[in-house]
């Protein structure tokens, strides 16, 4: 028998709903969980997503065919029973249920346990088998309430205003820089983006979204204006020219990767925060029992070892390999190339 | 703070309506704030900040420590890396491969576990305990048995936060490396106690017991005690990079050959003689050739030189004396098979008398006295190289391989000998190194900073039609090919056995190396010095690299 869900060269597919959840090649039909670049591709002739994830597809993707739904609101496909529940990872992020004669098939997507308070609440979904990222699947992963880093981050703030710095503090343009932005909004008068961050916050405030006021960095700015304030930048701009206008400036990275030291001085960064968008280890070992999944499939970041783990906890689990994880780290919306 | 700073400070406070209370550290807390920054600057001027910073703030007794740390006096490790991953695992109730795993991305065992063990939501009673306080019990864990270090490392871990007990595994397995050299170290405490650089680099250089010294004592403006032993801090010279003939009149310069051995001092105070390394290392014991020097040398005197296998007036390849380095004890055999001789750069201390601020020509010329009236043929002048033009020496250093030197050294007449490495009247001009072209086999994560890259590559010479591994090889390649060779790594893996991978012979790289010297541990049946990535030949094949034989010959011409 065929299974809910298969895992094909063009992405996960349910043969019996004849769609695919977040394919990485175009397909005729495709549910999108998110609008990270490693999971909404272009080129699909048909979109499903949350509403909160549409203007965000349409502007990183162009005008295609959208149809968006709220959560917990099933939809028929063939016979497929379609549901999205949210994932926490970022605005709109959605985890798939997929029920098909009875069987309940969960593709996450990526998720994180902890409430950032904009992404909406994560809730495990009970069912037969779980689809999970495994982004930080190591024990070493495990993080601090996000209260306590965003005061270490207001802590850096403040000392680099002392020593009369800019703050540039990096972060994905989509989730998290609208996370950061409402942890650094009561420490400084003026918050500058890059204009890949204000694109998004243009979109996510025109949908009805409450976000702090910024500003956008453009050449015609003099460059004192921004002394002692803050500049949120995706990570692309990390090391660029674009850079310079800030200086004296210290670079701080918000990404889970920041946990180890060696990424973090790889990073060339003055600071490190350990802030992320994913489930740390305990989130996701928590939300796989939750499921009460009798069988688990783990996709991108530390597949081997972390179902290696399930399996000896007796949760019988596999590794599927999927060409999702590239996270943003390359993405560049063309819209900021206008900029210099 | 200055009082500037903290006026800022309240002002900035105020009118922001945010009370801002400068937290007091804790003594490792601030240990490990000042591993932190010195670990992430990546500006000198920032690291020394750090360093003044903390030199300012620091429990005295902890800043005894952190002079012996940063000088490689580090305490003898007590516990192995087993023990601490078993009791970890233990303690967190996680299998060993997945300590193991975790440890492959992070890189580092300390680290690992610091970020494995839960931190505490509370304070417990016992943290807050100084720096000196840990060391100290490193000290007494020596002599105890396996119980107790077990019991004392588990309440540590459990009383630290996460970046004090990444310090403390650190220190406690003794892998402790931080980025600061003596110079910056030496400048830092320059600016907070009233002392000249080159005073404090002599007080805190040689034999001091950081357990019983204070650092009043270690740093005061008087010299309390005279340490008879204390060596001076080495002169040490960059690279010349541009053409030599920019350095000036020839006449200026005098040109020794530059050696390949152990950078040393030889010390008679107080009518005993000391050997130190440049590591800082007391190594009297290891060289009983000198011990004729007792006798011959007058008291009051210090020489640097370098420490050389040498037999019936010639210097022998270096891997010749590794051999006995590394032994407990010097044997007789070993003597005889890998003698070791002196060749004396300068002279430092002539009658008691510090004479570093004296010429090179003055010094010298002390030196060729004191030297050929002791009549020792273990103990030679280094030789000077004559020359009337830059051509002609350029010439003459063509022949430096030939006698087992590494090329030549450059000294301006007039300087005086200066403490650490200085640009200017001192240079390294080295021979081209020796370069083969491999293939990559091998490929291993690296540590630190590249923990989660392929970085650590093993390289194979052709043998007929196969491939014999010759060398592993680190440096040398830019982050970009880093990380383009990782990303190879990871698509064209043979095999994994372990962290190492078997790659698809197809990168070539050139390896650069200083010499090289029959070894039967290595299945080529070569060793070589000082071996790194010099390019990587993306224009080669695989099929062109070098050969065993082109290996051999090499060893035949240099390897003696
Ligand atoms: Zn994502
Ligand atoms: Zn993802």
């Amino acid at each position: 028998m065929a299974q809910v869900i298969e895992f094909t060269d063009k992405g996960l597919y349910c043969p019996a709903g004849q769609f695919y959840i977040d394919p990485w090649k175009p397909v005729d039909k495709a549910i999108i969980t998110h609008a990270h670049s490693d999971h909404a591709r272009p080129g699909n002739q048909y979109y499903l997503c949350h509403h909160d994830t549409k203007p965000m597809l349409q502007l990183r993707l162009g005008d295609h065919h959208y149809q968006s739904i709220g959560w917990n609101e099933p939809i028929y496909m063939n016979e497929v029973k379609v549901s999205l529940h949210p994932a926490g990872h970022i605005i709109g992020s959605s985890q798939v249920r997929v029920e098909y004669k009875g069987e309940v098939w969960v593709v996450s997507g990526d998720y994180k346990t902890e409430d950032d308070g904009i992404s909406g609440a994560f809730e495990p979904v009970r069912c037969n088998t779980f689809i999970t990222e495994s982004t930080f699947g190591l024990p070493i992963y495990n993080w601090k309430p996000q209260e306590t880093i965003y005061s270490d981050i207001r802590h850096w703030v403040h000392s680099n205003q002392l020593a009369g710095k800019t703050s540039v503090l990096i972060a994905y343009s989509l989730g998290k820089a609208q996370r950061v932005l409402n942890a650094v909004a009561e420490v400084t008068g003026n918050i500058f983006v890059h204009g890949a961050i204000w694109n998004t916050h243009q979109v996510l405030t025109q949908a009805g979204h409450v976000l702090p006021a910024v500003i956008r960095v453009t050449p015609e700015l003099p460059k004192e204006v921004f002394k002692g304030n803050i500049v949120i930048a995706p990570p692309s701009a990390d090391g660029t020219p674009w850079m310079k206008r800030f200086a004296p400036y210290s670079v701080g990275i918000c990404s889970g990767w920041m946990q180890v030291r060696g990424h973090q001085r790889r990073r060339n960064a003055d600071a490190g925060f350990a802030l992320s968008d994913h489930a740390d280890w305990k989130g996701l070992l928590e939300t796989v029992k939750a499921t009460g999944a009798e069988k688990v499939f783990v996709t991108h970041g530390f597949q081997s070892a972390f179902s290696r783990y399930l399996n000896e906890q007796g949760i019988a689990a596999g590794e599927v390999k999927t060409e999702f994880g590239a996270e943003e780290e390359e993405a560049v919306e063309n819209p900021e190339k206008t900029d210099e | 703070m200055s009082n500037t700073n903290q006026n800022e400070l309240k002002t900035l406070a105020e009118t922001r309506n945010h009370t801002i209370t400068a937290p007091t550290l804790g003594g490792m807390q601030l240990f490990a704030q000042l591993v932190q920054q010195l670990g992430m600057s990546t500006k000198t001027n920032d690291k020394l900040d750090a360093l003044v910073n903390y030199f300012t703030h620091a429990d005295p007794k902890d800043k005894v420590w952190v002079i012996a740390l940063f000088s490689g006096r580090r305490p003898r490790r007590t516990v192995n890396s087993t023990q601490l991953q078993t009791w970890c695992a233990e303690l967190i109730n996680l299998p060993l491969w997945l300590l193991e795993e975790s440890y492959h991305t992070v890189g580092d065992l300390s680290e690992t576990i610091a970020l494995l063990v839960p931190e505490r939501a509370d304070t417990p009673a016992t943290a807050g305990k100084p720096l000196h306080y840990y060391v100290e019990q490193f000290l007494q864990l020596e002599k105890a048995d396996e119980q107790e270090k077990k019991t004392f490392i588990l309440q540590s871990w459990d009383e630290l936060t996460s970046k004090e007990r990444f310090v403390f595994n650190k220190l406690l397995s003794s892998t402790f490396r931080v980025g600061v050299s003596q110079g910056l170290m030496v400048n830092a405490l320059a600016k907070i106690v009233q002392l000249e650089p080159s005073v404090i680099a002599h007080r805190i250089s040689g034999n001091w017991d950081p357990a019983t010294t204070n650092f009043e004592e270690l740093l005061s403006e008087q010299d309390i005690s005279f340490d008879y032993s204390k060596p001076y801090p080495f002169y040490l010279a960059y690279a010349i990079e541009e053409e030599v003939s920019n350095l000036g009149e020839p006449a200026e310069w005098q040109a020794e050959w530059k050696w390949d051995g152990i950078r040393g001092q030889i010390i008679k105070r107080d009518n005993q003689l000391f050997v130190w390394s440049r590591g800082e290392d007391l190594i009297t014991g290891k060289f009983p050739e000198f011990s004729a020097l007792q006798a011959k040398l007058p008291d009051g005197v210090v020489i640097d030189g370098e420490i050389l296998p040498y037999r019936d007036g010639q210097v022998l390849n270096f891997n010749v004396l590794q051999t006995r380095i590394g032994r407990k004890n010097v044997t007789k055999k070993n003597l005889q098979e890998a003698p070791a001789g002196l060749f004396a750069y300068d002279l430092l201390e002539l009658g008691g008398q510090d004479i570093r601020h004296l010429s090179l020509s003055e010094r010298r010329t002390a030196l060729e006295i004191l030297i050929n009236d002791l009549q020792l043929p273990f103990i030679q002048l280094s030789p000077i190289v004559d020359f009337n033009s830059w051509d002609q020496l350029t010439q003459l250093r063509e022949q430096a391989r030939n006698i087992n030197s590494e090329g030549l050294m450059l000294k301006r007449k007039s300087s005086a000998y200066l403490v650490g490495r200085k640009r200017g009247d001192w240079w390294k001009w080295k021979i081209d190194p020796l370069t083969i072209d491999a293939v990559m086999v091998y490929a291993q994560k690296g540590a630190g900073r590249r923990s989660n890259l392929y970085t650590d590559y093993t390289f194979a010479v052709k043998d007929g039609d196969k491939l014999v591994t010759f060398t592993k090889a680190y440096s040398g390649l830019t982050d970009k090919e880093f990380a383009q060779v990782d990303a190879f790594v990871k698509r064209n893996s043979i095999e994994k056995f372990g962290p190492v991978r078997t790659v698809k012979p197809e990168l070539v790289f050139e390896i650069a190396f200083e010499g090289i010297a029959a070894s039967n541990r290595h299945k080529s049946g070569v060793a070589l010095r000082f071996p790194r990535i010099s390019r990587w030949r993306t224009d080669k094949k695989p099929e062109e690299i070098n050969t065993v034989e082109d290996l051999k010959k090499m060893l035949e011409l240099y390897g003696k």
